[in-house]
């Protein structure tokens, strides 16, 4: 007979609630990191990226082309070079403002030269050309070329007639970093940048815990889960591994965008669609901000998480858990444009309330650090978002041992038998 | 009702003889309105091998589910090893569910050693347990092989070798026969009586008669979420007494009345049931009423015939057609 004496006397003989978790967290950490499913999940993303920089670059050069910056010089001989010769001088002062000039000989040649006909038929890249004199220059262009380059060619052309100073003073400039009317302005953009990119990161990849938990009931084995450990730990250690596995995604991505970035940084930055060096510091530091940003997005994600995998207790089929997932898809949709909107009001009840309810909380306080110094209130927060996200996994496995785990079929009710004398249900 | 407050449920030993692996009174579980289980009592003594017999639908993986702790019971107690909670002993408990589940990219190896990590075995342990398991029962060669390289037969074994390979002292099977063909299922049977002979309580859900009466010690015959016996199956079947099969040379004469009241004819034979008494009085009213005894057969009830007394006709009918109906498959 089995020794079991020390059991009887209340000895425990179990694993404790992390111990269940980790054993749970490795395997699905391990089968998600070496699959082929997740291999082109980490290749998704990356796919706009890559498409959207290539068309960005050819866009770009196609454009660069396609506005041209380079106006015709169509004045006789040695004013045409006069106006080179102010060009030159004035490049040091205006830089890349003034536009490229370039003489038209045939003009100077022919006396029948027609401005207007050579910019209709396009015979060259010019955006407009001046002609007339020093004294009267003409620009023939398009109204919004005329207008553009207008000042410039007057400026141009008073240089090369001498009418303007040979010599330009040296304006000393006293660099401030910022002021107070402007700070707070400029660390809005940093806050809401953080906000969209932990919304971003929290919704690509929190689905995947709700395809997990899918997968498990497809496979059957939650039963032998459930009954080797508590339901509270399946689920805690399914979204560590799911968390664990978003932020290898991240770590991903984020050297693939670094390496982009040393790469194509400047051309990405000079042809203006982003440029990421130019946010404003948060009011925390960097450093310390992307440690929140990084520990806020793991709060929202185990909060999310959590959310998801309660949906999956309470679905008995995988369409059930796709309908029942919408409606909070929507509802973070709508957490998130509470927070966003609260960046702009500090202080007042809609922020206190976005920052108190759980879903919100960390998008809000990733706002907050970008906004307003101070630690304290971070700490609270993480707590308290710690302790949501405790709360939910335990109301989701309560959810699943008594919605899911009703018979013998995983969740789908046997039709049961009337037996004589044996009713099933009671008076 | 408290543990410990026993009623006679006819179970194989008293509590004060042999420690109980199993307790459970009065335990009820509803789904929406229906009773799955109706105040079922259970006693199941260290060692021995149980089964829950009922047709499909009856309310066994219900009542398995609750006994392991994977749901909670609306009413009623339970007690695995002297503990409310079994979660707190999983370590020395493994189950094997009805459905059949395993995750497909894994390596059998692997499968084992996870099953047995979730009971608190050291993964190492637990490969080199697994591979003794797997050459045991001829399946060294599919160590390394993904489960769903696996045949449905080998998946079933690999899942059972999951379930015992950190040496439980209580195993609970829900229906493990179902699905396996004969030679598989006396490979089990002999399996579930090593288990038992090293000590290890077995308690098994079965929907077929033949593999309760060939194992098990005591049943649970459970029908429409209720229990109406829980005790040995030699008890179970002398709740039907013995049939009397009597060939007789005289058709008639004053001997007929030394018969038992229930006795009818049946061709030649008469049967009946076996008297309180004994039939030594009945045969020397027999052979001095020169009824010419051609033949006398004493015939036990089987746990069969039991089932139908206990449960009735229209469970045992189930019962039959669930048996039927899996060897159709």
């Amino acid at each position: 007979m089995s020794d079991t004496s020390a059991i009887r006397q209340g000895g425990n003989a179990r694993l404790t609630r992390l111990q269940a978790a980790l054993v749970v967290a490795r395997r699905d950490f391990i089968a998600v990191l070496f699959s082929r499913a997740f291999f082109f999940f980490l290749l998704g993303p990356l796919f706009p990226v890559v498409v959207g920089a290539l068309a960005g670059g050819i866009g770009s050069q196609v454009q660069r082309e396609a506005v041209s910056s380079e106006i015709g010089l169509a004045m006789s001989v040695a004013e045409n070079e006069s106006m080179l010769a102010a060009h030159a001088a004035l490049r040091e002062q205006l830089g890349g403002r003034l536009p490229n000039l370039v003489a038209i000989d045939e003009a100077a040649d022919s006396e029948g030269f027609d401005a207007a006909t050579v910019l209709v038929e396009q015979r060259e890249n010019f955006a407009a050309i001046v002609q007339g004199s020093l004294a009267e220059p003409e620009l023939v262009g398009t109204e919004d070329q005329a207008k553009r380059w207008q000042g410039m060619i007057s400026l141009l052309a008073a240089t090369a007639s001498g009418n303007s100073p040979s010599v330009f003073p040296n304006t000393r400039a006293e660099l401030v970093a910022t002021s107070a009317s402007t700070e707070r302005g400029n660390r809005v953009r940093t806050a809401q940048a953080a906000q969209f990119f932990l919304f971003l990161l929290t919704m690509l990849l929190a689905g995947m815990v709700l395809s997990n938990l899918v997968e498990e009931k497809a496979n059957k084995i939650i039963e032998i889960l459930a009954a080797a450990i508590p339901m509270d730990a399946v689920f805690l250690g399914k979204l560590v591994a799911m968390l664990g596995v978003s932020l290898v995604g991240i770590a991903v991505w984020g050297s693939f965008g670094l390496a982009i970035w040393g790469v194509a940084g400047e051309a990405i930055t000079s042809s203006g669609s982003m440029d990421p060096a130019s946010l404003p510091a948060p009011a925390v530091g960097w450093p310390i901000f992307l440690l929140l940003a990084l520990l806020y997005f793991s709060m929202a994600y185990l909060l999310l998480g959590s959310l998801f995998l309660t949906i999956g207790a309470m679905a008995a089929t995988v369409r059930e858990v796709q309908t029942l997932s919408m409606p909070v898809t929507m509802m973070q949709l709508i957490v998130f444009f509470i927070a966003a909107y609260t960046i702009t009001q500090p202080g007042t009840w809609p922020e206190l309330l976005a920052i108190t309810f759980p879903l919100s909380s960390p998008f809000a306080m990733v706002a907050h650090a970008a906004l307003q110094d101070g630690l304290w209130q971070h700490a609270l927060a993480l707590l308290w978002q710690g302790a949501a996200v405790i709360l939910i996994v335990r109301g989701g496995s309560r959810l699943f041992r008594t919605r899911v785990m009703k018979s013998g079929n995983s969740g789908q009710a046997k039709p049961k038998r009337k037996w004589p004398g044996f009713a099933n249900t009671r008076s | 009702m408290a543990l410990g407050d026993h009623k006679d449920t006819g179970n194989p030993a008293p509590a004060g003889e042999r420690a109980l692996a199993i307790e459970a009174r009065g335990l009820v579980k509803r789904f929406d309105r229906t009773f799955a289980v109706d105040g079922i009592d259970l006693s199941v003594p260290e060692g021995a091998i149980y089964g829950v017999l009922g047709p499909n639908g009856a309310g066994k993986t219900t009542t398995l589910r609750m006994l392991l702790g994977i749901i909670d019971p609306d009413e009623g107690v339970r007690r695995v090893f002297g503990h409310d909670r079994p979660h707190d002993i999983a370590r020395i408990i493994g189950y094997l569910p009805e459905e059949r589940g395993l995750y497909p990219a894994m390596k059998a190896i692997e499968a084992i050693a996870f099953m047995g990590a979730l009971r608190g075995l050291p993964l190492a342990e637990g490969r080199k347990r697994g591979l003794e398991l797997l050459e045991r029962h001829d399946l060294g060669h599919a160590a390394e092989r993904q489960i769903r390289q696996l045949s449905k037969g080998m998946a079933q074994t690999v899942q059972l070798l999951g379930t015992l390979v950190h040496r439980p002292q209580l195993v609970v099977l829900d229906e493990p026969f179902s699905g396996l063909d004969a030679i598989n299922q006396g490979k089990l049977e002999r399996m579930i009586r090593a288990l038992a002979d090293d000590g290890t309580t077995v308690v098994f859900s079965t929907h077929v008669i033949h593999h309760a009466e060939r194992l098990c010690e005591g049943v649970a015959i459970i029908a429409g979420g209720k229990v109406p016996y829980a005790g040995s199956v030699e008890a179970a079947r002398d709740r039907i007494p013995a049939q009397v099969r009597l060939e007789t040379r005289a058709r008639e004469g004053a001997w007929l009345a030394a018969l038992p009241d229930d006795a009818r004819r049946e061709g030649d034979f008469f049967t009946f049931s076996l008297p309180e008494s004994g039939v030594e009085l009945l045969l020397r009213q027999l052979i001095e009423g020169d009824a010419g005894i051609l033949s006398l057969a004493i015939e036990r009830a089987g746990l069969h015939d039991a089932f139908v007394h206990i449960a009735g006709e229209a469970a045992a009918r189930a019962l039959d057609a669930d048996t039927e109906a899996e060897l159709d498959q």
